[in-house]
């Protein structure tokens, strides 16, 4: 074995043409390109959505027509959820860092990464094409039989761009969990494992068991339209509420998928600022789990107000407040992680501590919600779009950041300016409570979504609403320039700049292609944080 | 053994070998849920029009599906076969068994093409636009055979995968031979859902009122 050995001290330094990237099958790359895609995504979500916050300033339709406004709420709901939210921390985040955390020198399946990525930007940009073209007004539920009977736009392509989406979100999660059961390096035990790595191979699980569910039923609409087959059409005999049953079996776990990642994150970040072992690891690793299993049997909680039957609502409103103590373990976990701890708040953890804060009132508005009583006054109101911004923007998206600025320094090897990144997530903070939490208060006084036009007395929450979208837009767009900007011009990063522990942390940054230049052993438990490590 | 893993992040085959196979049954838990979800909806609407449901299976055609449960079984007969003999080695042994499941697929979807072809002269796919019944619950029936078309056009959608998946094994390949049995083992689990899933759909559109 003689081969001439090229440079490997990092990753980037295997090929910088476009073809060493479009043809890679390094987890580290096919990050990067995810990372790309997924910001391209996340901006056109964010300007459908920043258009729809200028039209409602005013309570008449001056801006856009009624059609035009349903259009962009399908759009920012379509491209937000299956676009951004779903691959967001697993495929960008996940991808690079799950091998490094598991000691590993790539993913089981590189090809299958590689792959996933391409069936991901094929579907996501027909459907992108689709929605444009054709203009899809469903929402992105695809509700039937408004999808299958009455919509006129191009409905069956862009659910069938959807469904091709579905199959790279699979590729992943197969990915995930046998690279989890199969590649953890000597030592590196379950229960050794970042909690991290726990949260991605639980939104594995996710994935895996309820995309299919997904693609049947967006089958099935598609079957509907081209053929007229009629399952889900009264008018036919079929069940309208079959379609129900099936979206929402995928679309509440899909929630789950869009925050068990930001609550492994977060997990990360406060033990690293707190100079303390994350509190409670087994129960935090556990719940996670239990998030995972307990989000399978609350979908009927979307259903209230269908006509389901009372007792199956019963039971979902009981198991709906369940799945609230998986996520109050970790709430508490967390706090008790601060408790006496040594805090600093550079920009990672300035992030993770608004998750905190603002995943905690999501899941306070959860629970109304959960209520059977009270969601028959709040279903279909503001208060539902409030709650859920909470838990995705507020929740996820913050996370998303939390952890970009987190590992930024391993991905790149560059330092991002201190500075800058604490006011980008000050006013991400300030920008998001002052969008969304007017929402509460007008889906309390009765506002319903999904109207471009409201009566007058709601002006002033609605104006509120869309200045903090404007201070929110600008906090997003900051990080896009100074990590840009850092990208090429930022000071070397060391390679462990936070002093965090985890194996990611024990290669150099950014990792060599192999990710390390001996490969690791694990001799003790994750977080060893001073003062206490032994666990 | 020249064999050498796929992937750099394995140090040895046999590991690889364990991954592959567990990624491939992980894949099969969510074709269980595709079709899962597909046959929930059929319960529930069979639930609610018995009759109508009973009286379109028996407007299908059973000895061609009877016939072709036999070819299917017998084709997963034939992928064990070679999946087996390629794991010992005799790789011109597990060609002809490979040829023989590919073949056997493929007269599975020349019955069921031709048992199209019956129905859709006998009036039985609503959702082409043939639909001759006039009877009592039209409509509920027209839904069971729309059930009917969809579930078996989507399981031969996962044949025709496989046979094009098993014709390709087959063909001559300069790869390892432990590498190339591992594969056939893979596409043979495949083949055997498939297999499953029809067992599955037989007596759910055939034998619903016998």
């Amino acid at each position: 074995m003689t081969v001439a050995a090229p440079d490997r001290s990092t990753y980037f330094a295997e090929g910088a043409g476009l073809r060493s990237w479009l043809l890679t099958t390094d987890h580290k790359r096919v990050a990067w390109l995810y990372l790309v895609s997924l910001t391209f995504f996340f901006f056109i979500g964010g300007a459908a959505a920043t258009l729809m916050r200028i039209e409602l300033v005013t309570p008449q339709g001056d801006l856009l027509t009624d059609d035009a406004y349903n259009r962009l709420f399908t759009i920012h709901g379509i491209v937000m959820v299956w676009f951004f939210l779903v691959p967001s921390i697993p495929a960008t985040l996940g991808n690079f860092l799950l091998p490094l955390m598991l000691g590993a020198k790539d993913v089981a399946f590189p090809r299958l990464n590689l792959a996933s990525w391409y069936v991901f930007v094929f579907g996501s940009l027909f459907t992108l094409y689709a929605i444009i073209a054709g203009g899809v007004d469903t929402g992105w539920t695809f509700y039937a039989p408004l999808s299958t009977v009455y919509a006129n736009g191009h409905v069956s392509m862009a659910a069938a761009g959807v469904f091709i989406v579905g199959f790279s979100t699979i590729m992943t999660g197969i990915n995930f969990i046998v690279t989890t059961h199969k590649l953890r390096a000597p030592g590196q035990t379950w229960f050794r494992l970042p909690i991290f790595v726990w949260t991605l191979y639980a939104t594995s699980l996710v994935m895996v068991l309820a995309t299919p569910v997904l693609a049947a039923t967006l089958l099935l609409i598609v079957l509907d339209r081209l053929f007229g087959i009629g399952i889900f059409d009264p008018a036919k005999g079929g069940d309208p509420l079959l379609f129900q049953n099936l979206f929402w079996f995928y679309s509440h776990p899909a929630v789950y998928i869009m925050i068990l990642p930001g609550m492994g994150v977060v997990s990360e970040v406060i033990p690293c600022f707190a100079r303390r072992p994350l509190f409670g690891y087994k129960l935090v690793a556990y719940s996670s789990i239990g998030i995972a299993v307990f989000g399978f049997l609350v979908w009927g909680h979307h259903m209230f107000v269908s006509g389901q039957s009372t007792y199956a609502g019963v039971v979902f409103s009981f198991l709906s407040f369940c799945v609230a103590i998986p996520s109050a373990i970790k709430v508490f976990n967390w706090a008790m992680t601060l408790r006496k701890g040594q805090i600093s708040f550079e920009t990672p953890m300035l992030y993770a501590l608004g998750f905190v804060g603002l995943f905690a009132m999501g899941g306070f508005a959860g629970l109304f919600l959960a209520a059977l009583g009270i969601d028959v006054d709040l279903h279909d109101t503001y208060f539902v779009i409030a709650h859920f911004h909470y838990i995705m923007v507020g929740g996820m998206v913050t996370a998303y950041m939390a952890g970009l600025h987190f590992w930024w320094p391993k991905l790149t090897g560059r330092l991002y300016s201190e500075i800058l990144g604490k006011i980008a997530a000050g006013l991400a903070f300030l920008g998001f409570n002052l969008t969304f939490f007017p929402q509460f208060v007008l889906g309390w006084l009765g506002m319903p979504r999904r109207y471009h036009t409201y009566p007058p007395e709601f002006q002033v929450w609605n104006v509120l609403s869309s200045a903090g979208a404007v201070v929110l837009a600008l906090a997003y767009l900051l990080p896009l320039c100074y990590l840009g900007w850092s990208l090429f011009r930022g000071a070397r990063a060391p390679g462990n700049p936070w002093g965090a522990t985890g194996l990611e942390w024990r290669t150099t940054s950014p990792p060599p292609e192999d990710n390390f230049a001996i490969p690791p052993v694990v001799t003790g438990p994750p977080y060893a944080y001073a003062p206490d490590v032994t666990e | 053994m020249s064999d050498i893993p796929v992937s750099k992040a394995f140090a040895d085959t046999e590991r690889e070998t364990e991954a592959d196979r567990f990624g491939m049954w992980i894949f099969l838990a969510t074709e269980a849920m595709l079709f899962g979800a597909i046959l929930l909806g059929y319960f529930i609407l069979r639930l609610k029009y018995h009759d109508a449901f009973a009286a379109g299976s028996s407007q299908l055609s059973l000895p061609l599906a009877t016939a072709n449960t036999a070819i299917l079984l017998t084709s997963s007969f034939a992928m064990a076969i070679g999946a087996e003999t390629a794991r010992s080695g005799a790789l011109r042994c597990a060609h002809r068994a490979l040829w023989a499941t590919a073949l056997l697929g493929a007269a599975f979807l020349a019955v069921k093409a031709y048992e199209y072809h019956d129905d859709w002269d006998k009036g039985l796919l609503p959702a082409l636009g043939v639909f001759h019944y006039t009877g009592p619950n039209a409509g509920e029936m027209a839904l069971f055979l729309n059930f009917y078309l969809a579930s078996t056009a989507l399981h031969a959608t996962h044949l025709l995968i496989g046979i094009l998946m098993v014709a390709f094994l087959a063909l001559p390949s300069r790869l390892p031979t432990p590498r190339r049995a591992r594969r056939i083992e893979s596409v043979g689990l495949y083949w055997h859902f498939v297999d499953i899933v029809w067992v599955f759909l037989f007596p759910l559109l055939y034998l619903v009122q016998r």
